[in-house]
């Protein structure tokens, strides 16, 4: 008690002794961390709000949908609607089915980014800015420019009439997933430029000393490479790695160009509307029309169904995705 | 003589043996881009002139000249109109999105309590909206109605509402405002979109050593005179990164109007050529666009090296 009095004392002391300075100061702080707490709240609340509404949605009966009385909480709590959404979607073979591709590709595009990257950053050989803007080059184009052409090119994939010499006819790879492993083995899978510009910019940053006291100790290039400089850049690698798995895990691209036939959680969610009606179909023997409002709390259940994987990885990770992109101190 | 120009051959082998390895370690690009994109490249652009059609087990080019372009761009009834309003969208969304993410990441460089929480949820829709996530939320009617029955239960403490009808009957640069209100009623699509920028300005800012700040201080330079005379310039190149990887980003969005004109042309129509010469006229207006904007914004920009 009689210490905070001192305080007090001390602190109306002191601001006398400034000429009301200090009171200023600290009055203009309080304030602006109460418009900081407000502005920052607002905007939080934004980009969570549509998570919020989906998990209580998704919690809700069909009667809660349509009851006025009920905004954001169920009247009554009910799991079937994630069932139903599972089952529609055939939610456990789509996610092993995503799991390994998503897993797998990643895994390829940044193995061979890694590679790329490291070769932009650490080595001079002729026609390298050449090289490097057709990387700026792969960013900028939209994989849509050239979908109609590839698409028709694994339709009738060949290598240099080889193919069509032994078998007679162009291979149908359409469907099949060896193209798409062979554009991530090449470089050109989901947002393959970004990686190698970010992995790039990482190696840069790392003193040269390193590499010239293995190179003066006999060490090979790839054997530097492989013992001194990965396990440097192990951070941007792994940040890279959980980009590629994200944003594989959503795309919806060039999985229905490539995987058509494939049972993958985004591509499936994005039918989802039309495969309830015939879900239901099948399961009363007769044609019912979906209610809107029903259709939508599936799609909602859903969307957290997908997204539920990504956001417990993003809550382990977190600071590995931030800080990457941080660290990789990207200047043009 | 003859010793240093051993050594000078031994450098030159040196130097070989680097730019060799170096040519290996990028050998997966070059194999990638020659197959997986100059081809398809080119034949995209070869088919942007032609009259592509599918047939059994084959497909045929037939040479058209320029018809598919001036089909796209005469006798398309919705092409021009997608092209322009996207292209607006596109300039303003892109300076929307440079200005939330430059403001949030000054805020988010402050020292508070429970940062690295906001950081976190700011972070967020890098994650969520990616891919096919982005057209789930537009159309997802039930949110919609949701939403509307908070607006309405709640329209009585409209404040924003409030302030548009006052400035709308100013009357001065109406239609500018109506930009500004589209946007801030759109808020939550730029909130969205500008994760990565934000992180990018973030990283930017705390570059800048502080001594900086405290010797304008010293100077008596106010919070906001160091704001345009400290921050600004020294985190000036990244603007020009992220108006780059805004532009682009927001023309491969999958709600973009045009791309899904050319996918209807391509899947509905299967009129392959036309949907070529479509994809290609947005592929070099925006590029033309990233280009002639970046090469502005690049002259402003200060290198403190």
């Amino acid at each position: 008690m009689i210490n905070v009095d001192i305080k007090e004392d001390t602190f109306w002391e002191r601001n006398r002794k400034t000429g009301g300075y200090l009171l200023r100061k600290r009055a203009t702080q309080i304030a602006v961390s109460i418009c900081r707490f407000i502005l920052l709240f607002g905007m939080c609340f934004l980009i969570l709000q549509p998570i919020l509404n989906k998990i209580s949605v998704s919690l809700m009966t069909e009667e809660d949908l349509f009851d006025p009385v009920v905004v954001s909480i169920p009247l009554h709590f009910t799991l079937d609607n994630y069932k139903i959404a599972a089952d529609v979607m055939n939610y456990k073979v789509g996610f092993v089915n995503s799991l390994i591709i998503s897993l797998t590709t990643s895994l390829i595009q940044i193995a061979m980014c890694t590679l790329v990257g490291y070769g932009f950053a650490r080595f001079k050989f002729p026609l390298k800015k050449m090289w490097f803007a057709f990387v700026m080059l792969i960013i900028v184009i939209p994989p849509q420019v050239i979908s109609t052409s590839l698409f028709l090119r694994f339709r009738f994939f060949d290598i240099l009439g080889i193919i069509k010499m032994i078998r007679g006819e162009a291979l149908n790879l359409r469907g099949s997933i060896i193209p798409y492993y062979l554009m991530c083995f090449g470089c050109m899978g989901l947002k393959d430029g970004l990686y190698i510009y970010m992995i790039r910019q990482f190696f840069r940053n790392i003193p040269n000393d390193m590499e010239e006291a293995a190179y003066v100790d006999g060490c090979g290039m790839f054997k530097t490479f492989v013992t001194i400089m990965l396990p440097e850049a192990t951070p941007i690698i792994t940040s890279c790695f959980l980009f590629s798995f994200v944003w594989q895990w959503t795309d919806g691209f060039y999985a229905g160009m490539f995987l058509g036939g494939r049972r993958l959680v985004s591509t499936s969610i994005s039918s989802i509307v039309d495969s309830l009606g015939v879900y239901i179909q099948r399961l009363t023997g007769e044609k019912v029309a979906v209610s809107i409002a029903y259709s939508n709390c599936i799609l909602s259940t859903a969307t957290l169904m997908v997204v539920g994987p990504l956001i417990i990885l993003y809550l382990f990770a977190q600071r590995k995705f931030v800080e990457s992109i941080a660290s990789s101190g990207i200047k043009m | 003589m003859e010793k240093s120009k051993t050594k000078k051959k031994r450098l030159v082998g040196l130097e070989k043996r680097k730019a060799r390895a170096g040519y290996l370690f990028i050998m997966p690009f070059i194999f990638g881009f020659v197959v997986f994109m100059v081809r398809p490249f080119v034949q995209s652009l070869y088919m942007s002139f032609t009259s592509v059609e599918l047939g059994a087990g084959i497909f045929n080019m037939s040479w058209t000249g320029l018809a598919n372009y001036y089909y796209s761009f005469r006798t398309d009834p919705d092409y021009v109109r997608l092209l322009t309003e996207e292209l607006l969208r596109m300039v303003i969304y892109s300076f929307a999105i440079i200005v939330f993410s430059f403001f949030v990441s000054l805020i988010l460089n402050q020292k508070f309590q429970g940062r690295a929480l906001v950081r976190a949820v700011f972070f967020l829709p890098v994650i969520l909206s990616s891919g096919v996530m982005l057209g789930l939320e537009s159309n997802n009617q039930l949110i919609e109605n949701l939403q509307k029955t908070v607006e309405t239960t709640t329209s009585g403490i409209s404040i924003t509402a409030g302030l548009q009808t006052i400035l709308r009957t100013t009357g001065v640069g109406t239609r500018a405002f109506e930009k500004v209100f589209e946007v801030i009623n759109n808020i939550y699509d730029v909130a969205m979109a500008s994760g990565i920028q934000i992180i990018i300005f973030l990283s930017g800012l705390q570059t800048i050593p502080t001594s900086m700040y405290e010797a304008a201080q010293i100077e008596g330079c106010t919070a906001w005179e160091s704001l345009w005379k400290v921050t600004f310039p020294m985190i000036s190149s990244l603007f020009l990164v992220n108006w780059v990887y805004t532009v682009v980003d927001f023309c491969m969005r999958s709600d973009n109007q045009v791309i899904d004109k050319i996918q209807d042309m391509m899947v509905v129509k299967q009129n392959y050529g036309t949907a070529s010469a479509m994809t290609w006229v947005y592929f070099v207006v925006v590029i033309a666009f990233v280009g002639i904007t970046s090469l502005a914004i690049s002259k402003g920009v200060y290198y403190n090296d």
